[in-house]
This record gives structure tokens, sequence and C-alpha cells, in this order.
């Protein structure tokens, strides 16, 4: 393709979103629309799971090992545990430190003086925490398989809870942004066709004097693709300044929500959801220009 | 000059100079009636020939074919060389660049000026810019309408407007012509002004020219080669001819 004619398509591509504005502003007003509700699902979703991923961090394992064991040894099963692929995070707790943890907020007062000793000897352990809550049950098992391992406590519910919920929001997610998407394909769709079918006659023309197929749709596709991204542009800028607006104000006036979940910054949104919803705008705008003036080409 | 298989004045001839063939040329549309049947003819390089006959009698589908935006069911259509039967759809669009076509209608693009309707036959057959200026300038000076270049099309009469489409007809120096119906819409004058460019381009240019109408004036004082056709056939192909009264 020489270089004039791609600029002359690109310029025809431009022309045409001016020449037919109304058509192209519906366009543009469907596909924001569509990814507004994408956009907003999106954020819903990600923060959703953000707030799943905090949880699932929070839930442990608590390992005990054989009482006979030195602390050399017991620090030296700690690293074998350390190296695992599923494992996030794993912290020693001494006999002591745990004692003087729990004694004071589940004994009445003088406690120190009945117990003289520390009842919780030999029972060093780690807590660990892992990546994936669903990892657990086979976690436990290797845990368990350990010949230092005496006990292994973790919560059941809580794992599988979790990644219940999970997959719910995962598959729920998914269905719904199917459909989303689509409803924009077969609302743009039909835009493009009464946009097209305006230019018929123009189509015609070009057949009959010897356009290419590629000549003539190119115009179309860059049309759709440009219609795509302003009608993606839109949504986004809009969802930007909103979900700022919203955590300050959950923020401000629901304080104590802040501290039950942590909202993702709006950077970290949009670091996924800006390629997704430019690539959307562009692909539903490349894919209904390019169908819709495929059947205008048979003349 | 030109020669069909069942005209009345047959002459030797060369096949070699043939630009268009028609070979028992046969097309059926899906209602079952034949609008074209078994029609053969054949047309020089620099010919002038105008094909006439009511409404019904085949003429459309003739320059269907010829464009190859139909297929026949029956026969053999070259153009240029082509055998439009056997082109690809892909070859279409080169096949096309050798005519020029001009319609009743005039089919101008409303919402640009004069200038880029005829800009536009060069770009889509990947003009250079420079050229395109230079080959626009020369094609709307052939058809008297240089000094409008500006213009938009709405605000041109419907003599200009046929003119315009002429121009763009020719910008690629097409070897043949298809005119179909291009007084149709025009007032006598208008329409022997459009007839006197196409003949000068016929003379000047060698521009094989084929124009089917209606209009019985013209034809009888042009006399030139007239293909007269009824219900699918060529009933009549003469040198110098004129006009067939149905009665």
């Amino acid at each position: 393709m020489r270089i004039s004619t791609f600029f002359y398509t690109l310029k025809q591509g431009v022309v045409n979103i001016f020449r037919n504005k109304w058509f192209s502003l519906a366009s543009i007003a469907t596909i924001s629309a569509c990814l507004f509700l994408f956009g907003l699902f999106y954020a819903v979703i990600a923060n959703f799971q953000n707030m799943i991923k905090d949880a699932e961090e929070k839930v442990s394992l608590t390992v005990f090992f054989d009482e006979t064991l030195s602390r050399e040894e017991i620090e030296q099963a700690g690293e074998q545990i350390r190296q695992r692929e599923e494992v996030s995070r794993i912290e020693f707790v001494s006999a002591d430190q745990a004692w003087a943890e729990w004694a004071p907020k589940n004994l009445p007062e003088g406690w120190d003086e009945v117990y003289l000793e520390n009842p919780l000897v030999g029972s060093d352990n780690y807590e660990i925490y892992l990546k994936d809550v669903s990892l657990q049950q086979e976690f436990v098992v290797w845990l368990e398989s350990l010949p230092q391992v005496r006990d292994v406590r973790r919560s059941e519910m809580v794992a599988t809870t979790l990644t219940g919920v999970n997959a719910i929001v995962a598959y729920v997610s998914l269905g719904i942004i199917a459909i989303l998407l689509a409803v924009s394909v077969f609302l743009i769709s039909n835009t493009v066709v009464i946009g097209i079918s305006v230019r018929k006659e123009e189509i015609a023309i070009m057949k009959y004097i010897g356009a290419t197929d590629f000549f003539v749709r190119s115009p179309f596709v860059i049309e759709g693709i440009l219609i795509g991204l302003v009608g993606s542009g839109i949504p986004l800028a809009a969802i930007y300044v909103l979900y700022q607006k919203a955590i300050e104000y959950v923020a401000l006036e629901f304080p104590a929500l802040t501290g039950l979940m942590q909202f993702l910054p709006v950077e970290g949104l949009f670091h996924t959801l800006l390629p997704i919803a430019l690539g959307l705008g562009a692909g539903i705008g490349f894919l209904g220009s390019f169908i819709t003036v495929r059947k205008h080409l048979r003349v | 000059m030109g020669l069909a298989f069942n005209n009345k004045k047959k002459k030797k001839r060369r096949d070699g100079d043939d630009v268009i063939i028609l070979d028992k040329v046969s097309k059926t549309y899906t209602t079952g009636v034949p609008a074209l049947n078994e029609v053969s003819l054949k047309i020089r390089k620099g010919e002038f020939v105008f094909i006439v006959g009511d409404s019904g009698s085949g003429k459309s589908t003739l320059i269907k074919l010829l464009l190859r935006e139909l297929t026949p069911t029956g026969g053999r259509v070259v153009v240029n060389g082509s055998d439009v039967s056997r082109l690809k759809h892909r070859q279409v669009p080169k096949f096309r660049r050798n005519l020029g076509i001009v319609f009743q209608d005039f089919r101008l693009l409303n919402d640009r000026n004069v200038y880029e309707n005829v800009a536009f036959a060069q770009r889509v057959v990947l003009t250079p810019s420079k050229q395109i200026r230079r080959n626009v300038s020369r094609a709307l000076a052939m058809v008297g309408l240089a000094g409008k270049y500006k213009a938009k099309t709405k605000q041109l009469s419907g003599g200009e407007q046929q003119r315009v489409a002429l121009a763009r007809a020719l910008v690629n120096d097409p070897p043949i012509l298809l005119a179909d119906e291009p007084t149709g819409n025009l007032d006598p004058k208008n329409s022997w002004d459009i007839m006197k460019l196409l003949e000068k381009i016929n003379t000047d240019k060698g521009t094989t020219i084929l124009v089917v109408t209606h209009n019985r004036e013209i034809v009888n004082a042009m006399q030139k080669r007239v293909i007269t056709m009824k219900k699918g056939v060529v009933v009549s192909d003469e040198e110098k001819g004129g006009y067939i009264d149905e009665d």
C-alpha cells in the first residue's frame, strides 16, 4: 500500500465519522454505554477479588513439631517449608512467645502467679500463609508426611468458603462480561448496518470504478476502530473520575469500612482496565464494520 | 465495421480488433425468464455503437454482463480479452479499470466537489497524488468544466453533472466507455452536448463507446452503428443505422 493511499484511507475514515455524525454519535454512545457498564462491573469485581485475596492472605496454618526436636532442627524443617512454591509467608512462633500472647487474653488476672512455668513447652510452631488458599488441603497432606511434624492445625471451613466464593465470583463475572460484550457487538453491528446502508451507493460507485475490496473496506474499518476507541475513551475517563470520587466518599462517610476492606487504587485498576477497554472498543468497532461492509461488497 | 451474427450487413473483419465479444450469450434470472437468449455480437476497437430497444429487451442485462456485475448462464462474454465468466472475484477490480461507466442518474458523490468526484476514480486505482492533479485537470478540461472544479455537484445542472460523471469515467483512460442511458435525465440541448462530447472522445482518443439509449432523435441523427434488441435477442445490427420502431 502506498503511503499516500494509507493517509487517504485514514483521512476518509475520519471524514466518514463527521459526514455521518449522527450515526457516528449513536455508535459512540452505544459503545460508551456498554463499556461504561463493563468498566463499572470490572471495578466491582476487581475490588471484590482484591478483598478475597486479602482475606485469603490472612488465613494461616499452624504446624507443630515433634517435642524431641531441637530449635535448630525445627528451623531446618521451617526452611524446608519456606522453599515450597505455595508458601507466601512463614513466621516462627516460639512456645514462650505463644504463651505470652495467649495467656493474658484468655486467663483471669493473677495467672502469672499460678503458672510459674510455661505449660506450652515443646509447642514451638510455624504459622504458614499460602499464596492460594485453595491449595491448602494438598499442602497439609504434604506437611503431615514430614517426619518432624507432630500436628497441623487449619481452618478448613474458611478455606473452602473463600475458594467457593472466589469461583462463584469468577464464573458470574465471566458470564456477565460475555453478555455485555454480545450486546455491544449486536448493537454496534446494527448501528454500523444503518450507517453503511446510507453509503451503499458510494460503495457501489467505488466497485464500478474498479476499487478492490480492501480499498472499499478500509475507510469503514478505520471509521469503526476510531469510533470504538472514542467510545471506550469516554467511559474510561468517566470511570476514572467516578471511581476516585467513590473511594474518597467511602473514606469520608464510612471510615469504619476502610478498616474492613481495602479499595484498589485507581492506577492499579486502570493498569488492567485501560488496555482491556480500549482493545474491546477497537475490536468491537473493527468487527462490526468489517462484517457489515462485507455484505455490500458483492457489486 | 462492426459485425453481429444476426445482422443484415456482413463485412470482412479481423477478430483481433474485437474488444467486446458475445458468443451465444444467455442470461436467465431466478424467475426463469430469459433476459438474454443466445446473443452474439462483436464490437471492434474504436467503434461507436448504440444499443436500443424497449424496456425488458435485455439492454441493461447486457451492460451488467459487460461490467461483470452478472455472469452469463450460457455462452461467453469477452471484454478486452478477458472472459468475464472465468474472472475470479479478486480479479474483477482490475478488469473494471479498463471500463469507463456513465449512468443515467450520474451517480456522483454529492458530499464532495467536482474535483474530488473525478479524483476519486484515480485514488481507487492508486494513482500518485501529483499525477491525480494533472489527470483530473485534463479530464475536466476535456468535458468543459475546468473552471468548476471547486463546485459541489448539487450546485451543477444535470448536463454539468453528467459531464462530471463522464470526466470520472475517462480520467483513468479506459479503452472502453459504457454509457447506460446517459441522456435519460437531460433536456434535448444537454443531451446533444453529451452526445457530441462522446463522439469527440471517440474520435480524438479512439475510445470504444457503447451507448444504451432510448433517444430516437439522437440515434437517427448521429448515423452510428445501431444494435436493436427485443425480448433478449438482437433483432437488428446496422452500420449507420437508425432507431427501429416497434410497429
